[in-house]
């Protein structure tokens, strides 16, 4: 496919953020900064036990302790209905009532009990502490086999088992896979390998913590919920299912928010709680949860044993994958909890062009936090078990594994829109190109004589070169998909462009950003395609009373969706515009050219400016007849496709083979999210990302005792790594663009994290392979790494 | 991320804080507070009283003849830059930089960092390498104590309830070689194994997280007059009891020490 | 309660505090200076930073208490009337910040960092925003931001 031009105007510019200056004076408004008056303080009781039945629960002491208002648990707390769970996966799936207090039994460390509500953070706190709670302790499991194991604890007592339900490619995927892989693997004539990788559970670590204020007015029966959440509409939707108000009664807020990573893609039970109190005592109140608290009750990501078979043949053409899952759920489903592992389902073939494929996982219930969606959801999972396969591939077949890769890819010719051996249509990508380019930045020839050099020479400093070549499905999504796929809602997003009397647009989109910068690149789109000044346009999201459609921000869907749709609304807005300006300039529309904001009458230097447009629209004094005033215009896109993003990796290390500690001493990512709105942005995006995976490869790690404890429970003991501790990335792009959109534009939030573990853990395995190492467990800590070599040794 | 709830006295003399510790066994000294506050944000620590000592002027380094009379309150930061320490215990004023990151560095105390008794801690092991001599003041007047004798136990030292520390001497290293190798995941981290060494024909070495003390690694010390670097290295380990944690288990922190006193001796020969 | 006096941003409060109280929590909630945010629990992540007599420290680690009398600066007094501070500005026009919440800490220690080393290498401006930690950027662009503040661009 053609590399073109990025598109002239704000479109491609390195515009400064709008965002940026009350972040940088301190005047952002964070969860915590909101105030109401007469607002009370929220604490929630937490089990202590990652299992326990609850004898009773004493709250006599905490509610006569000073400035406590009300003390609640499951007994007096009510609700209308459980937690939404949003994506029953099929038929199989036990999901079991998940309420925001349990009632008899504590399910993880961390399960809320009961909450207290005092006049201030301060007594809040101090009373909660003063909750009595008669705790039975029974058996944990954490582990997923030993939850699946024979006399393991059981977890729901009402599924007899721990095993959650399956989903089975064959059966259960709305697209059928070219072929099954089951013959492959029978075929005498071909190589087969079988990789066993454990993925550690994580913890998302947004840099603000959650936190809840609701405000009401009693007499009205109204609420507004502010909350630090991606998901404001989505929220509203299930806390009216959960509390009992009714829709149109609830506002949500989300103010600006300090991150979220897929963490704050959540109904918790902490928002359907404070909505509850408020509603019940018609109070206002404030919840913020503690960083070490939030360890326990925000989401965690990832944790699943993968299993992967390749068949290829002898020189090299992979033929077939076979892939079998076991995920962990923790102790309850939350909102997409079952279905984070499908989102992968159809990616485990990665950028290959093979035959046969079959996909499996069993979601298991733990006595951990719930997981859920965590930057990347599925996808770097898949990622991470094919591109680990394809160098263990490699190094069977004593293959180069950039040759290996080279070999197998998807060719562009085969776009667009070339369905792969999972089912999916993937619209158009550039695999070899972003290789190529990768390998020459990377001066690859010259790595491997170093490698070689310090190998000679009995350095205990060994060199080691990764890759990870990479595809995802993002602008999550088509809403018959979705619906394919069995999740309850739809796909699509909402903007608005309503050019105001004075000149300024202002512009309503239903996503709703916490970094990822869609105020400016919305404007920058905006400014581009109307002709306005980027300085001009306003850009409002993340409030229901704003923009009460909307999907809001997950699977890198804020530009693919939400600003295809306001591109859709542009286009709107400039054929209403082109009416009136034909009709003031008294020619036809066919004679009107739009530029940089102007319509001319061709061939004359007749024209008139949108924004004079947008006045004659307002004051609607001479417009065509039956023409509605105002020049505004909506638009609700729903995707055709997912957005089909690529790239490719390399990450090169020196361990210290006595010490274990593995350094990345380059990192080059070559990536391809079509047209770029504003590079800054992408590149800032892939920065984070590659660090988040980074993380996963060599530092985080939710470690717990055999009591199902949380050991690495706060930021001293859960290795978030600083600035020290990962390089400065070298990156380069090609530009495909998506033919499935008119910006071309594809998602690039979760790329980063996609990409960099496989890449990183094929480095560090490189690195060792002289010495036998096959396989290191992330992370890849330096105890890890030394044992992998003194195992290698004997 | 708040405190239980406790009096706060601004001690005003050495002798008055004794006064004010003396008159509640559940007291505790403030000095910089980055142990203490750290440990009462999450309620694991719950004082009822705190004597605030940061005002009492036992900061600052001066020169004892053999030795550095550093007082207690003296910050890392400080350390890290002062001329005195710099010029007579390079090795101190290094640790210093090490500790927690620039902002714990501006309020962390020495004094405060060997009073906690963390065996994770730097100069602690710094001090116990060095043989210094902690001068602590109660109700019957001063005492000296040994580095040696000073730390106790796991977060607890020869201290007693109603005492203050006020100084440490710290015998200068001259022109002695030197090397603190610090084992760190992340640069954040406290030290997953620290190895500190001073070299001056014979060695001294002592550890960072090896034992629920700062340890002295005595075995390796007789090792190195006997059999050099690799002997000690061979022997870096004998008679430290190390922790298994999320960090690391027992027996890598043990091949951890092995490993760093070899690269720690070969630093200090090198200096 | 105790009264302090505190100069903050050069304007001199006198405050009633409990001695639990953190210096963060009493300058969010009692001077309305919430630009200081809070991350963790544990003094780990360095949101919080301000400067105490000129020098970094993490706020949530200070009591009220303990600031009787001393000169705070918040990531509010860092620019001169709608002059941005140097570091500011490039924070901004370097792209290093995403959600922003690590932000006004992250400058805080940026800027005081430089006064001691107005001239940073690469590691050593790694090593010396050790104390902050930040979700979004990968550090890259923080880095870039130091550096161009540090080169006055």
């Amino acid at each position: 496919m053609a590399t073109t031009e990025v598109p002239q105007g704000a479109i491609g510019q390195r515009k400064i953020r709008k965002e940026d200056p009350e972040l940088i004076t301190g005047q952002g408004r964070f969860i915590d900064n909101i105030a109401v008056p007469g607002m009370l303080w929220i604490s929630i009781v937490r089990s202590p036990f990652a299992h326990a039945n609850i004898g009773g629960i004493d709250t006599a002491a905490a509610a006569g302790a000073p400035g406590v208002v009300a003390v609640y648990t499951a007994e007096t707390l009510e609700f209308a209905g459980p937690l939404v769970m949003a994506w029953p996966i099929n038929d199989q799936i036990k999901n079991p009532a998940h309420y925001p207090l349990t009632k008899d039994k504590a399910r993880y460390v961390g399960d809320p009990v009961a909450v207290v509500v005092a006049d201030s953070r301060v007594h809040a706190k101090d009373a909660a502490e003063l909750v009595v709670v008669d705790w039975d302790p029974l058996p944990a499991v954490t582990d997923i086999k030993a939850a699946l194991a024979d006399g393991a604890p059981i977890i729901h007592e009402e599924f007899g088992t721990n095993d959650a339900g399956d989903w089975v490619f064959s059966r259960d995927s709305p697209v059928p896979a070219k072929n099954p892989a089951g013959p492959y693997f029978e075929d005498p004539d071909l190589v087969k390998i079988k990789e066993e990788y454990y993925l550690a559970r994580l913890i998302p670590n947004a840099m603000e913590p959650r936190g809840v204020v609701v405000d009401l007015s009693p007499a009205m029966g109204e609420f507004t919920l502010y909350s630090s959440t991606q998901i404001p509409h989505i929220l509203r939707t299930t806390l009216t299912i959960t509390v009992g108000v009714p829709e149109a009664k609830l506002r949500v807020v989300a103010p600006d928010v300090g991150g979220g990573f897929g963490s704050k893609l959540e109904a918790y039970p902490e928002d359907a709680i404070c909505l509850a109190v408020a509603k019940t005592l018609g109070r206002p109140v404030k919840w913020i949860e503690e960083r070490s608290e939030g360890y326990l009750a925000t989401l965690h990501g990832r944790e699943m044993y993968q299993q992967i078979e390749l068949a290829a043949t002898k020189d090299g053409i992979l033929k077939a994958v076979r892939v079998n899952l076991l995920a962990s759920m923790g102790a309850y489903m939350r909102i997409i909890t079952p279905g984070i592992p499908m989102l992968g389902a159809w990616l485990y073939c990665g950028a290959y062009d093979i035959e046969g494929y079959d996909f499996q996982y069993t979601n298991v219930f733990t006595n951990n936090t719930f997981t859920d969606a965590y930057r990347g959801a599925g996808r770097p999972e898949a990622t991470y078990a094919i591109e680990r396969a394809m160098d263990a591939l490699a190094r069977e077949l004593k293959m180069d594994p950039i040759e290996l890769r080279m070999k197998n890819f998807i060719t562009n010719d085969k776009f667009p829109n070339y369905t792969i051996v999972s089912g999916l249509t993937v619209d158009s990508a550039n695999y070899t190109g972003t290789t190529e380019k990768l390998i020459t930045m990377l001066d690859y020839p010259a790595i491997r004589a170093k490698q070689a050099e310090r190998r000679a020479s009995g350095s205990t400093k060994v060199i080691g070169v990764g890759f990870s070549t990479w595809l995802e499905m993002c602008g999550i999504a088509p809403s018959r998909v979705l619906a394919a796929l069995k999740y309850i809602a739809g796909g699509w997003d909402a903007s608005t462009i309503e050019f105001l009397p004075t000149g300024t647009v202002r512009v309503v989109t239903g996503v709703s950003p916490h970094g990822q910068g869609n105020v400016t690149s919305m404007a920058q789109i905006v400014s581009d395609q109307l002709g306005v000044p980027f300085e001009n346009v306003e850009v409002l999201h993340s409030d229901t009373q704003i923009s009460p459609l909307g999907l809001d921000t997950y699977g890198s869907r804020g530009l693919s969706v939400g600003g295809v749709a306001l591109y859709k609304a542009g286009e709107k807005i400039i054929a209403k515009a082109k009416t009136i300006a034909a009709h003031q300039l008294e020619c036809s529309e066919d004679d009107l050219d739009f530029a940089a904001g102007d319509f001319t009458v061709k061939g004359t230097d007749k024209s008139v400016n949108i924004a004079a447009i947008g006045f004659a629209a307002w004051a609607a004094h001479d417009l065509p007849d039956g023409m509605e005033p105002g020049l505004t215009a909506n638009h609700v896109y729903d995707p055709p496709n997912f957005s089909w993003p690529n790239g490719s990796h390399a990450c090169v290390v020196e361990v210290d083979t006595e010490t274990g500690k593995v350094d990345i001493i380059r990192y080059v990512a070559v990536d391809d999210c079509g047209v770029q709105i504003n590079p800054n942005i992408v590149e800032g995006q892939l920065h984070g990302g590659i660090t988040q995976g980074i993380a996963e490869a060599l530092f985080e790690e939710a470690q717990y005792d055999e009591d199902g404890n949380l050991l690495t429970g706060n930021m001293v003991s859960y290795l978030v790594p600083g600035a020290p501790d990962v390089p400065s990335y070298e990156l380069g792009h090609t530009v495909t663009p998506s033919p499935t959109n008119p910006l071309g534009v594809k998602g690039v939030g979760e790329a980063g994290t996609i990409a960099s573990p496989p890449a990183v853990i094929n480095a560090v395995v490189d690195a060792l392979a002289h010495l036998g190492v096959k396989n290191i467990e992330r992370p890849a800590t330096p105890e890890r790494v030394w044992r992998a070599i003194q195992e290698a040794k004997s | 991320m708040i405190p239980s709830e406790f009096d706060y006295v601004l001690a005003e003399s050495v002798e008055h804080a004794i006064t004010e510790l003396a008159s509640d066994p559940e007291a505790k000294l403030l000095a910089g507070g980055h142990s203490l506050i750290p440990i009462m944000k999450t309620r694991m620590g719950r004082p009822t009283k705190l004597i605030d000592v940061g005002r009492l002027g036992l900061a600052g380094v001066s020169d004892g003849g053999d030795h550095l009379v550093v007082g207690a309150l003296t910050r890392q930061c400080d350390l890290e830059r002062d001329p005195l320490t710099t010029a007579h215990c390079p090795i101190m004023a290094h640790a210093a930089g090490t500790v927690g990151d620039r902002q714990v560095r501006h309020r962390g105390t020495i004094g405060g960092s060997c009073a906690h008794g963390d065996p994770a801690s730097d100069q602690p092991t710094i001090m116990r390498l060095l043989d210094a001599t902690f001068v602590a003041q109660g109700p019957g007047g001063t005492r000296q104590i040994a580095a040696a004798d000073f730390f106790k136990g796991f977060f607890e030292t020869d201290l007693h309830h109603d005492e203050i520390l006020t100084a440490i001497h710290v015998p200068k290293t001259g022109a002695a070689g030197w090397s603190y190798k610090k084992f760190l995941q992340r640069q954040l981290d406290w030290a997953t194994v620290g190895v500190a060494v001073v070299v001056n024909g014979s060695a001294r070495i002592a550890m960072t997280n090896m034992a629920t003390t700062p340890f002295r690694a005595s075995a390796a010390e007789g090792a190195f007059t006997s059999g050099g670097a690799a002997a000690a290295s061979a022997k870096a380990d004998e008679g430290a009891d190390p922790p298994s944690d999320t960090w690391a288990t027992a027996d890598f922190r043990r091949h951890l020490s092995r490993v760093l006193t070899a690269r720690a001796l070969e630093e200090a020969g090198a200096k | 309660m105790r009264p302090i006096t505190v100069t903050v941003n050069g304007q001199r409060h006198e405050v009633e505090v409990e001695p639990r109280d953190l210096l963060a929590y009493v300058l969010r909630e009692k001077l309305g200076l919430t630009g200081t945010n809070i991350g963790c629990d544990t003094s780990s992540c360095g949101a919080c930073t301000i400067h105490i007599n000129g020098e970094s420290v993490k706020s949530c680690t200070v009591l009220a208490v303990q600031a009787d009398g001393q000169e705070v600066t918040t990531i509010e007094g860092l620019a001169n009337g709608a002059e941005l501070h140097p570091m500011q500005k490039a924070f901004t026009e370097s792209h290093a910040l995403q959600c922003g919440y690590c932000t006004p800490g992250m400058i805080m220690a940026a800027v005081s960092l430089l006064k001691d080393n107005p001239s940073p290498s690469e590691d050593e401006i790694r090593h010396g925003l050790e104390g902050n930690l930040c979700r979004c950027t990968g550090y890259q662009n923080i880095v870039k931001a130091v550096q161009a503040a540090a080169s006055g661009s």
